[in-house]
């Protein structure tokens, strides 16, 4: 109990020490799980909706592998990553492995399949009528996908917070890939790890206590989303 | 519609906006490896564009003495060192894939290997400290004023005493399987009192201050530790190198340049600049210091060859 | 008033559709010979339901393509898919209101956004019409079903379409919202000449709405004549049927 408001007492100081470590370290959590998860988005969604909404001969099979890719373990994501992007593998003139470009990649990779996959269940559950209705309407294909879309984005939204929610406190993979290399690919969750090790424990929940912060403030800002998207 | 439209316009500026800041920070190795073409060139020169990677054990990094010594060498090269501390198992395998452009690792029997098998061309000595046996207060399995680690280690083993083992192919587990060698016995995980964790030291002290486990740690790590390990008190190796009176307990350091003509894309020069810096006397100097305001005791002892 | 190339070349005929059938899984629900529809008319398709009526509907608003046969709309054959400028001349409120998340006004303006025609004036004037002019705001989905289905005519009305399609658009109302709805549509048909389709099973909405009336009975077009003739002199026993109330189905 002590070392828990030793903990909360030590994140509060750290917030308004102005320390520029840390917000290093936070700024590129943000920018790491941003850019991955602004990808998952882009690649998930559309792949996400096109298995919805029309016929896809191998669906069942892609779905399977949807759902598998959720229950992935990161850390084997993180390994594939790894040996993807090492010196000595296949992509390795890219040079981008203990970089947050490999950070991303991983990331993206684990977060695709939520994406995908439960962008794929909220548009199934949408009417099918109401894509008649649309195209009756006069809507063209795309307008016709952006209408089931809009209308099935509380399933989008909970699949974007379901990625978000699976990267940020990731950390198996982001510290095989970025090496958790201080000032460059260190984020919090590596940060966290790293301070337990020593045992450091009231720095790590610390950080622990940013990290609730920022999924906190994040969730909060998509509920609102999503509530003003009930109406 | 109105609301939900924004976010996606809100994700997306986010999205351009963190791609152009992460490509700043980011200072790619100039390799003689062709640039990246998919990756975005920083648009700001960062003050130094060099950056060494450095694979190496948590137990260097977490005792402060990289933070200590390191930020002499970027100065003098202006070139920044990237710090991956894992285990000596991993560092080793990082630089044998040649994603390291240098490794300081503390495993004798597979840096030869690293050696033998060309990932390196040669091997330097840079400093040493030893391993200590640390315990319960009660000493269930009576070791207290042995000597010898292969004599306390079959004491454990025949009262069955429980031992946390780093199971995690680290230079201290090697060692501690190399200690059982010499003890005769083979640990299995049939042995109910020998609990193979998988974790780093700090974790592995952890465990056995809240278990009351024996364990093997390097000194330097138990000392850092000391105050969070209120359970444990060091059972064999004494209170300084100096009392140790097991020599197969030291533990020794060595660091090695990778070997571009294995792996072509390392900096090998910058890595030798590395290297004999860190052999050099007066590195040497503040390592044999480090740590002796903080515990009385230096953590590591440099026994580079002149 | 519009006129297409049909009535240059003197085919007042909008739709015109020759061996129509559709096929679904080896079901043959639609097999429609022949059927002429003029610009400017109010057409009531009867019969039970599962005899196709619906599905044809789908093909004159070209949402499906037929199995076989030919569909011409404006003397332009569409059979296999309608360009869009076609397309979007005709539209169709189908039993169901199918409103789409979000206020009353904006479901309203759905078909001028994906025009991008201006909606401000337009969707006002048509809620006014459909006595709606005070429920702007509130959420589509939390009305009543009679205020559901005025929206969603009023949808349907606000792109001023030249052909209205009706698919059963009154079955689950009230009286009242009935003859509300069947009073816009009569007006939209007078003072705008929109052709007017409208499938039903109820024979006294059929008397009230149509200029000429069909009977469609397993896929085929029984009979089709104005609407005085068919119900006082109908030719087909089984129209005659119908139209006394006999049929059970």
């Amino acid at each position: 109990m002590e070392e828990i408001l030793a903990g909360l007492a030590h994140a509060l100081r750290l917030i308004f020490s102005g320390d520029p470590a840390l917000y290093e370290i936070i700024w590129l959590t943000l920018q790491v799980t941003g850019v991955a998860l602004g990808l998952a988005i882009l690649l998930g969604v559309p792949c996400g909706a096109a298995l919805g909404l029309y016929r896809v001969r191998t669906r069942g099979l892609i779905t399977v592998l949807l759902y598998t890719g959720m229950g992935l373990p990161p850390v084997v994501v993180g390994l594939f990553v790894y040996l993807i992007l090492s010196r000595s593998g296949p992509l390795g003139t890219l040079s981008w492995l203990f970089t947050p470009y490999a950070m991303i990649v991983a990331q993206v990779i684990i977060a695709f399949p939520l994406t995908a996959g439960l962008t794929m269940t909220a548009v199934q559950g949408v009417d099918p009528a109401l894509r008649l209705q649309a195209r009756a309407l006069g809507a063209t294909g795309a307008q016709e996908v952006w209408t089931i879309l809009t209308e099935a984005r509380i399933g989008v939204v909970a699949a974007i917070v379901a990625a978000f929610g699976g990267i940020i406190s990731e950390v198996g993979a982001v510290m095989l890939v970025g090496g958790n290399i201080e000032g460059k690919t260190r984020v919090l969750t590596t940060a966290i790890v790293l301070n337990t090790r020593t045992g450091d424990f009231d720095l790590a929940i610390a950080l622990g206590l940013i990290l609730l912060a920022i999924a906190f403030i994040i969730n909060g800002g998509m509920l609102f989303l999503q509530r003003n998207a009930l109406e | 519609m109105k609301h939900f439209t924004l976010a996606f316009i809100l994700t997306f500026a986010a999205l351009i906006m963190a791609g152009c800041a992460t490509a700043t920070p980011t200072a790619l190795p100039p390799t003689v490896a062709p640039q990246p073409t998919v990756a975005p060139q920083p648009t700001q020169a960062p003050a130094s564009a060099c950056a060494l990677r450095l694979a190496t054990t948590t137990s260097t990094a977490d005792s402060g003495l990289l933070d200590a010594i390191l930020p002499d060498f970027e100065k003098k090269f202006n070139c920044q060192v990237d710090v991956v501390a894992v285990g000596t198992g991993q560092a080793l395998e990082i630089g044998s894939k040649g994603d390291a452009d240098v490794v300081l690792v503390h495993a004798r029997k597979s840096e030869d290997k690293f050696v033998a098998d060309g990932h390196a061309r040669e091997r330097f000595d840079v400093m040493y400290n030893d391993f200590i046996v640390v315990g319960p207060k009660d000493d269930p399995a009576q070791i207290l004023g042995m000597t010898s680690s292969a004599d306390a280690f079959k004491q454990i083993a025949t009262k069955q005493a429980s031992f946390a083992s780093r199971g995690d192919k680290s230079g201290t587990n090697s060692k501690e399987l190399s200690i059982w060698a010499s003890a005769g016995i083979t640990p299995t995980k049939e042995m109910a009192w020998y609990n193979a964790l998988g974790q780093g030291m700090g974790e592995t002290l952890l465990t056995s201050n809240e278990k009351g486990m024996y364990t093997l740690t390097d000194r330097g790590t138990y000392l850092a530790m000391r105050d969070k390990l209120p359970n444990l008190v060091i059972i064999l190796g004494g209170n300084s190198l100096d009392e140790n009176k097991d020599k197969a307990l030291l533990n020794p350091y060595g660091v090695m340049a990778v070997n571009p003509d294995k792996h072509p894309g390392v900096q090998y020069e910058m890595a030798m600049n590395f290297v004999n810096w860190l052999v050099s006397p007066d590195i040497q100097k503040m390592i044999g210091t480090f740590g002796v305001d903080k515990f009385g005791q230096p953590l590591f002892y440099p026994n580079a060859k002149p | 008033m519009r006129l297409g190339i049909g009535e240059v070349l003197g085919m007042s005929s909008l739709y015109a559709l020759e061996k129509l059938h559709k096929v679904y899984d080896g079901r043959a629900v639609l097999a429609v010979d022949t059927l002429q529809v003029r610009e400017g008319e109010m057409l009531a398709l009867v019969g039970p339901s599962g005899t196709g009526k619906s599905t044809l509907l789908r093909l004159m608003n070209f949402l499906e393509a037929p199995t076989s046969g030919t569909l011409h709309y404006r003397a332009q054959d569409v059979t296999a898919s309608a360009p869009l400028e076609l397309r979007r001349e005709v539209t169709t409120v189908f039993q169901r209101p199918l409103l789409l998340r979000g206020s009353v006004a904006d479901n309203i303006a759905f078909g001028l956004r994906l025009r991008s025609a201006p909606v401000n004036g337009n969707v006002a004037h048509m809620l006014r019409r459909v006595g709606l002019a005070n429920m702007a705001a509130a959420p589509a989905r939390k009305l009543s079903g009679g205020e559901m289905q005025r929206v969603a005519l009023a949808r349907a009305l606000v792109i001023e379409p030249r052909v209205l399609l009706l698919d059963e658009p009154t079955a689950n109302l009230d009286p009242y919202n009935v003859s509300l709805i069947e009073d816009i549509v009569r007006e939209q048909n007078k003072t705008r000449g929109v052709t007017v389709i409208v499938v039903t099973h109820n024979v006294f909405q059929a008397k009230r709405l149509a200029h000429r009336v069909g009977l469609l009975l397993n896929g085929q077009l029984v009979e089709i004549a104005e609407t005085a003739a068919f119900f006082d002199s109908p030719q087909d026993p089984r129209t005659a049927a119908f139209a006394r109330g006999e049929m059970v189905y």
